[in-house]
């Protein structure tokens, strides 16, 4: 079969994703989770408002973080098996061709769920090892209000951070697989795409190559540019949140929020990045024997994703700022002791400079990357 | 004038180390129709590589009109290729997503050719401007990559097999597109074939045999695409 176990190392960013989700939802779950067992022996008011508190940040943060990492990593799995589907016709095509069912060749699809496996087993290792430091940093907030936690094993919350993850995934993928498997034999072989961003027939003729190449690598990646625009939003919200949350909750919480944010935002930048540079080799190539430039080819297709990124930075802005606001203002409403929120400008310099930094580097080594792929490898493809 | 002395050029290392090009010594003239061919491996694709910039040498010299652009650094082979150099590949490689006119802006920009439609209709597509590639058969995408060549008004142009892809009708009516246009406009052009019937078109016939010239002939009756064999 085409699809082997290397295919899915090129999924480390799912696996890397996958295990901060299943990190932050060990460490979070399992204190819930813990704090319910000895809920009957809380007998102060006040320790029950601080209960409840620690009860309802954990759903929120196993939630969103969680949640909004496991999403990430589902948008991912499926844009790589359509990517994967996409370069891999000609053998699919020929396996249809042969008479292998559309199922039977999605079935071998599973491999891609090895993947969330392998993140998930390193994520929940890792948060349970991690689970006494976690339960005696979070103990500061509640001492004296709540008795002491032990960590004890869930194997019910094994299995829904470890197994349902991997199955889920694997369903995902050989699903997504049977679905994009059902194009004609032909279309595979000729390795044809549905491709509906087309230029030049609008009668803009007038329109510079250029201009039209930028459009067409935007419009015909749309992905791409979520992904593009994701990331920078990840960087842009989970910093400026690790700078506030040092104040509102503790540094450790800081360390956690910061790190799951700039994992996600590399890991997802990287991958985008790649997948351009990758998707336009060919345009790429001919450019270059044709006498463009190494900086026109970056400029007019890497940097075609720049206005989106900030956009992306901004909404992560907007986004923390709310998100901030709400648990402050709401969540934690009743709860004493918890400072006031207010926008922190600082915060915000400092992570767009940041950024910019960060997003200009990365875009350099991409255009260093392009300048070194071989024209004629390319051609002899 | 273009002027290659002693080109030297190997891939690979140790066992399997190829030496492809052997110390080529070559002129081709302004405007001359040069027809490079030779058996498969007998390095005439890698010398075509190396003549137009596309590949560098391992040892010898390519002077275009005196300049030595096996000195060049990357940027400026780069604008070299820009101002002086047009390809065309078996493969024609088009923009899938871009129709013929704007396929053939690709290289109109670059030379910013604003009369490039005229090209287009030289090469009989004027009717077929706003179709995709996916649309077009095989020899009118040849005609497309041959139409985005020229846009950008090259002094030099090179084909790699030009005609490997298609069938023998569409092959000469290609070649046909290609003489004429060189009779018009006066480039060089310098072809890569492993056909020797196609070198009776040429001014100036290069075989190539193991990375060595075997025999430099001028042809003083070329005939047409129509009239030679296939």
């Amino acid at each position: 079969m085409v699809i082997g176990f290397k295919d899915t190392v090129k999924l480390f960013g799912i696996a890397i994703i996958a295990c901060c989700a299943v990190f932050v939802c060990t460490l979070f779950l399992s204190y819930n989770i813990d704090l319910a067992a000895i809920k009957d022996e809380i007998t102060t008011e006040a320790g029950m408002v601080m209960y409840h508190a620690q009860v309802l940040m954990g759903k929120v943060v196993a939630g969103v973080s969680g949640g909004c990492l496991i999403a990430t990593s589902v948008v991912m799995l499926l844009f790589y098996v359509k990517n994967y589907i996409g370069t891999h016709g000609k053998e699919l095509g020929i396996l249809k061709a042969l008479g292998y069912s559309d199922i039977r060749i999605a079935k071998h699809f599973w491999i891609f769920g090895l993947s969330v496996f392998f993140g998930c087993i390193v994520g929940y290792i890792t948060g349970y090892l991690y689970l006494p430091t976690f339960y005696q940093k979070q103990a500061p907030n509640s001492q004296a209000l709540i008795p002491e936690l032990k960590v004890q094993f869930h194997p019910l919350l094994t299995f829904a951070l470890i197994g349902a993850p991997t199955i889920a995934f694997i369903a995902i993928s050989v699903w997504f697989a049977y679905l994009k498997l059902k194009s004609p034999v032909l279309d595979l072989l000729r390795e044809k795409q549905n491709l509906k961003v087309r230029i030049g027939r609008d009668g803009k003729e007038d329109t510079p190559f250029l201009k039209d190449l930028r459009g067409l690598t935007l419009r015909s990646r749309k992905s791409l540019v979520f992904f593009v625009a994701f990331s920078a939003f990840c960087f842009s919200a989970m910093v400026q949140m690790s700078f506030s949350m040092t104040e509102l909750a503790s540094e450790t919480f800081a360390a956690m929020v910061l790190s799951i944010g700039l994992i996600l935002a590399f890991v997802t930048l990287f991958l985008s990045l790649s997948s351009v540079v990758r998707g336009n080799t060919k345009t790429i190539a001919m450019m270059r024997v044709f006498g463009y430039d190494d900086a026109t080819c970056s400029r007019y297709i890497l940097g075609a994703y720049r206005p989106f990124s900030y956009l992306g930075f901004a909404i992560g802005t907007v986004y923390q700022y709310g998100l901030l606001k709400l648990m402050v203002s709401v969540v934690f409403a009743d709860v004493g002791n918890v400072p006031e929120y207010s926008f922190d400008f600082e915060a915000l310099m400092i992570t767009l400079i940041m950024f910019v930094l960060v997003y200009e580097l990365v875009m350099y080594l991409y255009s260093r990357g392009i300048k070194r792929l071989s024209v004629k490898s390319i051609m002899l493809e | 004038m273009i002027e290659a002395k002693g080109i030297r050029k190997t891939y690979g290392s140790g066992e399997s180390r190829t030496e492809v090009l052997k110390g080529i010594d070559l002129q081709i003239a302004d405007g001359d129709f040069t027809v490079i061919f030779g058996a498969s491996g007998s390095g005439k694709s890698t010398l075509l590589n190396c003549l137009s910039g596309l590949e560098r040498v391992d040892g010898g010299s390519i002077e275009y009109d005196g300049m030595n652009i096996t000195e060049f650094s990357d940027k400026t082979l780069t604008r070299f290729r820009k101002d002086n150099i047009g390809f065309i590949f078996q493969q024609y490689y088009l923009l899938p997503d871009m129709t013929v006119e704007k396929n053939v802006r690709m290289g109109a920009d670059l030379a910013e050719n604003a009369d490039y439609r005229e090209i287009i209709k030289a090469v009989g597509l004027d009717d077929k401007m706003k179709k995709y590639p996916s649309e077009l058969s095989g020899g009118e995408q040849q005609r497309v990559s041959v139409a985005r060549a020229l846009a950008k008004k090259p002094k030099v142009l090179f084909l790699d097999e030009p005609t490997g892809a298609l069938d023998e009708k569409t092959g000469r009516q290609v070649l046909d597109y290609i003489c004429k246009l060189h009779k018009a406009y006066g480039f060089t052009v310098i072809m890569v074939t492993h056909n020797a019937n196609i070198a009776e078109i040429a001014d100036t016939v290069i075989r190539m045999n193991s990375g060595n010239i075997a025999e430099i002939t001028v042809n003083t009756a070329q005939k047409t695409a129509y009239e030679i064999g296939w």
